[in-house]
């Protein structure tokens, strides 16, 4: 019954945007037609389609091997941020004197960078006992002021009319493109490829079903002599290892640069994907395109109905409660009990 | 007037399962002040009919009169507001509240909480069962936490009291004390409903015996007049099976030696360990004798790795130190471990059988290259299953759906078929039925026939004179000389069991039980 709530959370998802268009007073149909089908009717939203699902993906994949293990990694978006700098100043470093190689050393400082800023909540959680969900949360804001200070300060573009961003990157640090009419490029076979290796840990590897023991049975994971801080640090490091990729992969992408802000936000979307995807990397790979839809079908909604940007997070949202609710009344069941009254007892002896 | 109606009488009581029969035309009768055993294997039915008695279970056949009057028990709330109490051989106690909280739950609506914490020190010691209100349960024994259940129950004043296989926990003299407890309360009125496997304390305790065999009443008897052989049979249809007990033949290489581990406790509740020697050769078996909540814990936490100590010759496996070693790797020295709790430590609950074998067998050629090998898993798990004759579907089953028993027997064969040279079990046969608890104990004991040093804890001394070589006692964190069992008896470990060993300076310097106690 389990695998249903993702089904069952889209549909209450979809009757909650066909009453809120309803509300707003647009014609729900159209509005669903605008929303979900509008975005990918051409070949160039196909590929956006995609390339949106690229970060999704290689994100919540990582993300979903530590939560197994009851890691609670919330900071992919900070990680992402550092994967994106990391590689981004490795592009920059060798702007004037690179070549085929610049690409491959950027994808490994991503994901190096990536490792680096989860590495910290995984150290504070083993060494101190901090929480991770509040250390790598917190972890994202100072890698964004991190980002900042680095495009509006020492990586500026001198020719870039003093605008906060780096210059663009040049062409052997970009990712080549797969598909003709789109932005389309190497980073979703990375994805998939990710995909592919996710499984092969979460399924078919002792270290994976340890990390799953871990996160059932602590107690168990500590007879069978599975380190709980192995446990922690695995968990963390491949969630910043993939976060660290998504970043490389976007400003090697479709940014080709640094700016202030390199994501809208994929880390935490993840984390819905994620869930939704039921911590299985396909069904990470099928929730992100349709994490990715959202993203489309909100811009498409701003333009064409006039809507808020808002309406993206709010579907957001809204899939993630009907997706905990469904999880919630899938394995209990509400019951209205009424207080028994306790009546008079007897005196024992007879 | 005539005799009293019965405090309680089900008639034609009958419950179907899907794919069991679990009561079958079952009539009981209870009267004032009695104490009723009922009897019967595991899976023979008494827990279903005591569910029905307090409510948890509705029967779908048959009737219950109370007091003479026809009841419907729908709820437990129902059955405690009649006068029913129960104390569960699985308690249902939160691990997070303390042990006012969890009796202040229990108590229906406007009991004052002020005076709780006094009402509950004042019944424990008048019954014999220490208790510190204000400990919270999860740092306490499976025995202490039995004794909440059993103040809890008696808080209420109950006219009936139903008992689940309450002495496992206790020691001799506690078992003795309980009695006393119980024919007290009987003396008082209340009726006790006493459900157990062992014979000789329903033939020293209870009035009447009502024998369960596959959900049906094979017989009413009054067990002081029965042997215990003749109980056996009703129960079982045959003999009790006893076990193949020989001298020790091998002298194995295997060897447990503990030198003065100290280990203060990490738990606030918890005992520290104080210089305990222990020395366990290949080819015999050590029991540790206790009541439950005196360092047991600690000490199986120490020898299995799931604590790491500092000073690494303090435990020697096989002559090499491992103190400093995590679980994983004295098991890759040839340790195997069966820990007290099934669900959760043991096993994973929410995991099949394969994936719970692979848990800590994996060293058994069951993974290549880091990768998990599933067919040589499934198999491993389907030879712990036939070996050890653990009923369930197969490796698929998970574990949480196998009953208490057959997974007890799925955890000691998997450890088994590792072939460990040190062989740890702590409550190998808690809650476990007569037939399974034999096949365990043969079990080790082939083990030991096998030149395997096995050192086994249990707080049942019958358990521990049936199958151990010798014994020793562990008290207060402390472990005594170890006995020799043809030398010793019941009476002489039961004082060593209330701390008569201990030396009384070392006693005054450091004894937490007692502290908390008070």
């Amino acid at each position: 019954m389990g695998w249903m709530s993702p089904l069952i959370a889209v549909a209450a998802t979809l009757a909650v945007g066909f009453a809120l268009f309803s509300g707003l007073g647009k014609n729900p149909f159209e509005a669903f037609h605008v929303f979900f089908v509008k975005p990918v009717e051409t070949m160039y939203g196909f590929g956006e389609l995609l390339l949106k699902a690229t970060p999704l993906t290689l994100c919540a994949v990582g993300l979903a091997a530590g939560y197994r293990a009851n890691v609670w990694n919330i900071g992919a978006e900070g990680q992402l941020t550092l994967g994106a700098i990391c590689g981004g100043g490795v592009a920059l470093a060798f702007h004037d004197a690179g070549g085929a190689w610049v690409l491959p050393l950027m994808i490994v400082a991503g994901a190096l960078g990536g490792m680096a800023w989860a590495a910290i909540p995984a150290w504070l959680r083993t060494r101190f006992n901090a929480n991770e969900i509040l250390t790598s949360l917190m972890l994202v804001y100072v890698a964004a002021l991190l980002l900042s200070l680095l495009v509006h300060g020492a990586w500026r573009d001198p020719e870039g009319f003093n605008f906060p961003q780096s210059k663009m990157f040049n062409d052997f640090a970009l990712l080549p493109n797969i598909l003709d009419e789109t932005r389309l490029n190497v980073g979703l076979l990375l994805a998939l490829a990710t995909v592919a290796a996710g499984w092969l840990f979460m399924s078919k590897s002792l270290a994976g079903f340890q990390m799953r023991v871990a996160g059932l049975a602590p107690a168990a994971a500590n007879y069978a002599g599975i380190s709980s801080s192995r446990t922690v640090w695995a968990g963390m490091l491949i969630g910043g290892a993939t976060a660290g990729l998504a970043g490389v992969c976007e400003v090697a992408g479709p940014i080709g640069q640094l700016l202030p802000s390199v994501s809208p936000g994929y880390g935490f979307a993840a984390i819905i994907v994620a869930f939704v995807g039921r911590l299985h990397p396909v069904g990470i790979l099928l929730a992100s395109l349709l994490m990715s839809l959202l993203y489309l079908g909100g811009e498409s909604a701003q333009m064409t109905l006039a809507l808020p940007s808002a309406v993206t997070g709010l579907f957001q949202g809204t899939l993630l409660f009907f997706l905990l609710a469904a999880d919630v009344l899938i394995n209990y069941r509400v019951r209205i009990v009424r207080r028994v009254v306790a009546a008079p007892i007897e005196p024992a002896a007879a | 007037m005539d005799a009293p109606a019965p405090r309680l009488q089900l008639s034609g009581i009958s419950k179907t399962y899907p794919s069991v029969v679990a009561n079958a035309d079952v009539d009981l009768t209870v009267l004032p002040g009695e104490i009723h055993a009922v009897l019967g294997e595991n899976g023979a039915g008494k827990s279903t009919l005591m569910k029905i008695i307090y409510g948890v279970v509705e029967p779908d056949a048959g009737s219950i009169r109370w007091n003479g009057a026809p009841v419907e028990i729908n709820s437990p709330a129902r059955a405690r507001a009649l006068g029913i109490g129960m104390v569960f051989q699985h308690f249902s106690l939160f691990e997070t509240l303390t042990v006012a909280e969890n009796i202040a739950l229990a108590l229906d609506a406007d009991v004052v909480r002020m005076g709780l914490d006094e009402r509950i020190r004042e019944v424990s010691q008048r019954y014999g069962l220490p208790l510190d209100p204000r400990r919270r349960v999860h740092s306490m024994s499976v025995g202490e936490r039995q004794r909440v259940e059993i103040v809890r129950c008696l808080l209420q004043d109950p006219q009936l009291l139903i008992m689940d296989e309450p002495t496992s926990v206790l020691t001799p003299q506690a078992v003795l004390k309980l009695f006393e407890t119980l024919r007290r309360l009987a003396r008082e009125g209340c009726s006790i409903v006493y459900i157990s496997h062992k014979l000789d304390e329903i033939r020293a305790l209870c009035h009447t015996a009502t024998v369960l065999r596959a959900g049906r009443v094979t017989g009413t008897c009054d067990p002081r007049k029965e042997s215990s052989s003749s109980l056996a049979r009703l129960m079982i249809g045959g003999e009790l099976p006893r076990p193949q007990h020989r001298q020790a033949r091998t002298r194995g290489d295997g060897a447990l030696v503990v030198d003065r581990l100290s280990l203060p406790t990490d738990d606030p509740f918890g005992t520290d360990l104080v210089d305990i020697d222990l020395s366990v050769q290949g080819g015999e078996i050590v029991g540790v004798a206790g009541v439950s909540g005196n360092g047991q814990k600690e000490l199986m936490a120490a020898l299995s790795g799931e604590r790491v100590l500092d000073r690494a010759d303090a435990i020697m496996l096989n002559g090499e130190p491992v103190a400093g070693l995590d679980a994983a790797r004295r098991r890759a020295l040839g340790l195997a471990f069966v820990p007290e709790e099934r669900l959760g430590r043991g096993a994973v609950p929410e995991l099949s059988l394969a994936d719970n074998a692979l848990l800590t067998a994996h060293r058994q050629g069951l993974t290549r290259r880091g990768f998990i090998r599933h067919p040589a898993v499934r198999a491993y798990a389907q030879a712990t299953i036939d070996k050890f004759k653990v009923k369930s579907p197969g490796p698929d089953a998970v574990a949480r759906s196998l009953s208490g028993g057959n997974l007890q027997k799925f955890i000691v064969g998997r450890e088994i078929l590792q072939g460990p040279r040190v062989m740890i079990a702590a409550q190998p046969t808690w809650g476990v039925d007569v037939g399974a608890s034999a096949q365990i104990r043969q079990a080790l004991i082939d083990l030991r026939d096998e030149g395997v040093a096995v050192l086994v804890v249990s707080e049942e001394l019958d358990e521990l004179f049936e199958i151990c070589d010798s014994i020793v006692v562990i008290a207060q964190g402390r472990l005594s000389s170890p006995k020799q069992t043809r030398l010793t008896n019941a009476e002489e470990i039961g004082l060593l069991m209330s701390g008569s060993f201990i030396v009384p300076v070392a006693a005054s310097a450091a004894s937490t039980v007692h502290d908390h106690a008070n």
